[in-house]
Parts: C-alpha cells; sequence; structure tokens
C-alpha cells in the first residue's frame, strides 16, 4: 500500500502555489492576516498549527478562493490554477475540494445523494456518478451506508461522508479545515490513520489546518506553525515523509522529540502573537 | 408511552366524559333546547339538516384550500423575492406587516364593499394566511448553513442550482411550519369573512349558517355548524401535518419518532 520513499520524494517539492505577502483584512477592521509568505509543495501534507485567530483558518480560504486578500497575490504554478469560486474559469472539475470543520452534510439527502453532490452541480448524472461516489464512499469504509441519512451516522461517520465527498472529485489539492477537531480522541486516532492511507494511495495534496501539536506532528511533512497579531508565518517544521506513521510511530521517542520541537515553536509564537 | 393504547384512549375517553357531562346538564336541568340543544340533538340536527351544512362545509372548505393555495403562491414567491434583494425586502415588508397586525374582522365589510361576497370572504382569508408563509419562508431561505453555501459555491454551482438544490430544501421545514400556521387562519379569516357577509345577509358558509341559525334561533343548527368548522379545521390541520410528516420524516428533527 505505501510506495517506497524515494518515490513520495519525487513527487513532493515542486511549489504547487504560492502566497506573497498576503493580507487579509474584514470589513470589520479585523486584520486577520498581514505578510503572509507560504508555499504550498506538489504532494506534500502540509499542516498549518496556530493559536486561534492567527488566520490559518482564513488562509485556507483564501487558497480555496472562497474569499479574496485585501493585499499581496496567490500565485499558482501554471497550469493548476483551480477554477475560482462562482464557476468562472474552470480547468477541469474538482482541482480543489474542502473539507469543512463540521460535517456540511445536507439533511434532507442520504450519504449517497452527499457525496454525489459536488459531481452532480458540475453536470454528472447519478448514473455516470455511481461508480466515482461507490469508490469513494469505499474509501472511507461506508459501502454499506450509502443510503443512510446524516442524521442516522455517528460524528465519525458523518465526518468520512464529508471525506468522501471532498474526494469524489479526485481532487488535486485537500483543503481541511480542523476537520477532526470536533470528534472524540479514539475516532480522531482512527481517522488520522485512514487519512494518512489516502493521502499516500491519492497521491494529492493536503493542506490541514489543526490547533493540535500531536495531531500536525502524526500527519504532517511540513508544519507551519502560525502567530497572530500580525497573522503569518512564525516557524516551520520539516518531517520526513518517509517516516511510516502507524502506532509505533505515535509511543516512539522520534515522534516525542518532534512534538516537544513544535509545541516550543508554537508557545514561541503564541508569546509573540500576545504582545 | 409512544405505542401504548393509552395515548389515544385516554384523550378519547375525556373527549366522551365531557359530552355525556353536556347531555346529563341538559337533561337533569331540563333545559330548553334554545338556551343549550343536548349533543344528541345537534346530532340528530346534522343529519337531518345534512344536505344544506355539507354544502355550506364545501363551501368554506373550498375558501380555505383556494385561500391557503393562493398564501403558498405569493408567500413563497415574495420570500423568494426578498431572498434575493435586500432592497425589496425593505420596501415591501411595512405593508406586510400592516396587512396582519390589522385585524382582519376590521377589514371584512370594507372587502364587501368593494368587492362580490365570494371574493372578499377569499381575500379576508388570503390576507391571514398569507403572512405566516411568507415570514418563515423568508426566515428558512435565510437559515442556510453557510459552510454548505460556500460547498456549493466551491462547487461551481448555478443561481439556480443553489436555489433548487439548496435553498429550498433549507427552507422547508420553516416553510412547512408556516404552512400548518396559515391553515388553521385561512379557515379563521374565511369564518370572518362570511361572518361579516352574513350580517349583511348574503354568503353560503357555514359562518353564515351560523349567523342564519342565530338570527333565527336555531340554536342547535347553529351548534351543528360549529361542530362542522371545528371539523373543517381538524381536517386542514391534519392534512397538513400529513405533508410535513411525509416530506420531513427521513431527515428532520421536528418529525423525529412522531409516528
Amino acid at each position: 500500500m505505501t510506495p517506497p520513499a524515494d518515490e513520495i520524494l519525487s513527487t513532493t517539492g515542486a511549489p504547487l502555489l504560492a502566497l506573497r505577502g498576503v493580507g487579509k483584512r474584514f470589513a470589520n477592521a479585523v486584520t486577520a492576516l498581514d505578510g503572509l509568505d507560504m508555499e504550498v509543495r506538489q504532494g506534500e501534507f502540509l499542516s498549518l498549527l496556530g493559536p486561534s485567530g492567527c488566520g490559518k483558518s482564513t488562509a485556507l480560504r483564501l487558497i480555496a478562493g472562497l474569499s479574496e486578500p485585501t493585499a499581496g497575490r496567490i500565485d499558482w504554478n501554471g497550469a493548476d490554477a483551480p477554477r475560482r469560486a462562482g464557476g468562472a474559469g474552470a480547468s477541469g472539475a474538482g482541482a480543489i475540494s474542502f473539507v469543512f470543520q463540521e460535517p456540511t452534510l445536507m439533511p434532507w439527502a442520504n450519504v449517497f445523494a452527499n457525496v454525489h453532490l459536488p459531481l452532480r452541480l458540475s453536470g454528472v448524472s447519478r448514473r455516470e456518478a455511481e461508480p466515482a461516489i461507490l469508490e469513494a464512499l469505499e474509501m472511507v469504509g461506508l459501502s454499506a451506508f450509502r443510503e443512510a441519512y446524516p442524521r442516522e451516522l455517528s460524528g465519525g461517520m458523518k465526518m468520512r461522508v464529508s471525506i468522501a465527498r471532498a474526494l469524489v472529485t479526485k481532487p488535486r489539492l485537500l483543503l481541511m479545515d480542523e476537520p477532526f477537531a470536533a470528534l472524540d480522541e479514539i475516532t480522531r486516532f482512527k481517522l488520522n490513520n485512514d487519512l494518512l492511507q489516502l493521502w499516500r494511495q491519492l497521491g494529492c495534496t493536503i493542506v490541514f489546518v489543526t490547533h493540535s501539536v500531536f495531531e500536525s506532528v502524526f500527519l504532517s511533512s511540513r508544519i507551519l506553525v502560525f502567530r497572530a497579531r500580525p497573522g503569518r508565518v512564525f516557524a516551520e517544521v520539516s518531517i520526513d515523509p518517509a517516516q511510516p506513521r502507524d502506532d509505533a510511530f505515535r509511543t516512539s521517542p522520534e515522534y516525542a522529540g518532534l512534538c516537544r520541537q513544535t509545541s516550543t515553536a508554537l508557545a514561541r509564537a503564541m508569546d509573540a502573537g500576545a504582545g | 408511552m409512544e405505542r401504548s393504547p393509552f395515548r389515544w384512549l385516554l384523550p378519547a375517553a375525556v373527549l366522551a366524559l365531557v359530552v355525556i357531562a353536556w347531555e346529563l346538564v341538559v337533561r337533569l336541568n331540563q333545559l330548553p333546547p334554545y338556551i343549550l340543544p343536548s349533543p344528541v340533538l345537534v346530532a340528530q340536527t346534522l343529519v337531518k339538516d345534512r344536505a344544506v351544512l355539507f354544502q355550506s362545509l364545501l363551501v368554506t372548505l373550498n375558501t380555505t384550500v383556494m385561500a391557503l393555495a393562493f398564501a403558498v403562491l405569493g408567500g413563497v414567491g415574495l420570500a423568494l423575492v426578498f431572498a434575493s434583494a435586500r432592497i425589496i425586502e425593505f420596501s415591501l415588508f411595512p405593508i406586510a406587516v400592516i396587512l396582519q397586525v390589522t385585524p382582519i374582522i376590521a377589514i371584512a365589510p370594507l372587502m364587501l364593499i368593494y368587492l362580490s361576497t365570494d371574493t372578499a370572504v377569499l381575500v379576508c382569508a388570503w390576507i391571514v394566511a398569507f403572512f405566516p408563509v411568507l415570514a418563515n419562508t423568508t426566515l428558512g431561505l435565510k437559515s442556510i448553513d453557510p459552510n454548505l453555501r460556500d460547498l456549493f459555491r466551491l462547487s461551481g454551482a448555478s443561481g439556480w442550482q443553489t436555489l433548487v438544490q439548496l435553498k429550498l430544501p433549507s427552507a422547508l421545514p420553516y416553510f412547512l411550519g408556516g404552512l400548518r400556521i396559515a391553515g388553521g387562519l385561512a379557515l379563521i379569516g374565511a369564518v370572518v369573512g362570511e361572518i361579516a357577509a352574513g350580517s349583511a345577509g348574503q354568503g353560503s358558509g357555514l359562518a353564515f349558517r351560523i349567523v342564519e341559525s342565530a338570527y333565527r334561533l336555531n340554536i342547535p343548527r347553529l351548534f351543528a355548524s360549529l361542530l362542522l368548522i371545528s371539523f373543517a379545521g381538524i381536517l386542514i390541520y391534519g392534512v397538513l401535518s400529513l405533508v410535513s410528516w411525509l416530506a420531513l420524516r427521513r431527515w428532520h428533527e421536528s418529525e423525529l419518532g412522531g409516528a
């Protein structure tokens, strides 16, 4: 299942997009981001870690095109520019998928219809979409629940549906905004493992917003630690992507060391933002 | 308790006791029918006058259903306009409120001057039924999950797709709640309109029969008409509740465990 390390490394590295001097000031005069410089590299699992109010979710929404920066620019690497929100300038369906903190399912539609939604909105009929939908449900282990309604599912299962919906378009870039924050730890560990497996299997790029040091170290090939006031990148932690991520890793001294290093960076970022 | 036969047996027994007590009060006190008719006499009148009473029931039901249909068309239509353009909502909402807060009984005589009797009654019923549909649907259209809205934007959904696949389903539970209120109000509006028309000596609905029976001191028939109006109200409420249950039972909290 896991490709050899050099194969992963070869697909990682080339920048997919870069934020250059990006600022975001809201209408209520709150400045979420100021002078943000960051890169997202092809095939990496990038975590944005930081205290609340540091603008990490805002950065994710800017990348998604759900809002526009008030300063600076976002450069996409050539043909990788996604369709912009609103549908103008589409370059192939599903360049970007977004997973929200809440499952954000349509309560009136069953699991199958919820996963169908992104394809349906780009004009793919139920019958044409069926193989892709079943594949996505298979990937998140919910094949048996295609007819179930969201209210009949547990929190973890709803989040799996949400991930299946994000994967159904075979995105090049998957943006996740604290997707597991509301789940219990057992479910979160399980979904962490499954997400890593999906990432290796699909070879897509993931940008993952979290406020958990442990989660970010376990998942990421690279962590950007954000600070607040002004919201921007404060520190960067790189983790060997070839490192197997399993339960042994979770209890290893390397993991503990990386968590300590990241926690220290986060603590200094919070000190810097508190002034 | 949900499935226990006591759920319907107890209320039925209470209702039966009330009717028996009423019968006893009339018999023991030997009350004349023009003061208080006994339930048996009311039932007999219902059967005896069935031709005229059921004709009136149909008239009232017809008015109510038509008013409700127009309230749905107007209420949902205007709510969609409101949701798409705040400026129109600002401009028109006060008029909708004025129509709502002015008692319909005060407007009815005016309607009877300008319009034919049937139309005036229909307009009265429509005015009161319109507002809850408008207000609830507007609320529903504004209560859309912002993340789902973002998801639709991200997927490049057209305005039409967003309306049909996101806004209307989101607003449905609110709309159905408004519809249930509107159903009861439409009947009240129809009755008010008919009573206003009845005092002018015109009309054919159940409320007109009540006014007519009161003038003639035909109290048993008055009670029979009243019974039929109650029945019409229960029927409308039951049908609308069924519609709501059918539409929401799979997914909305309000209808969970409802059946």
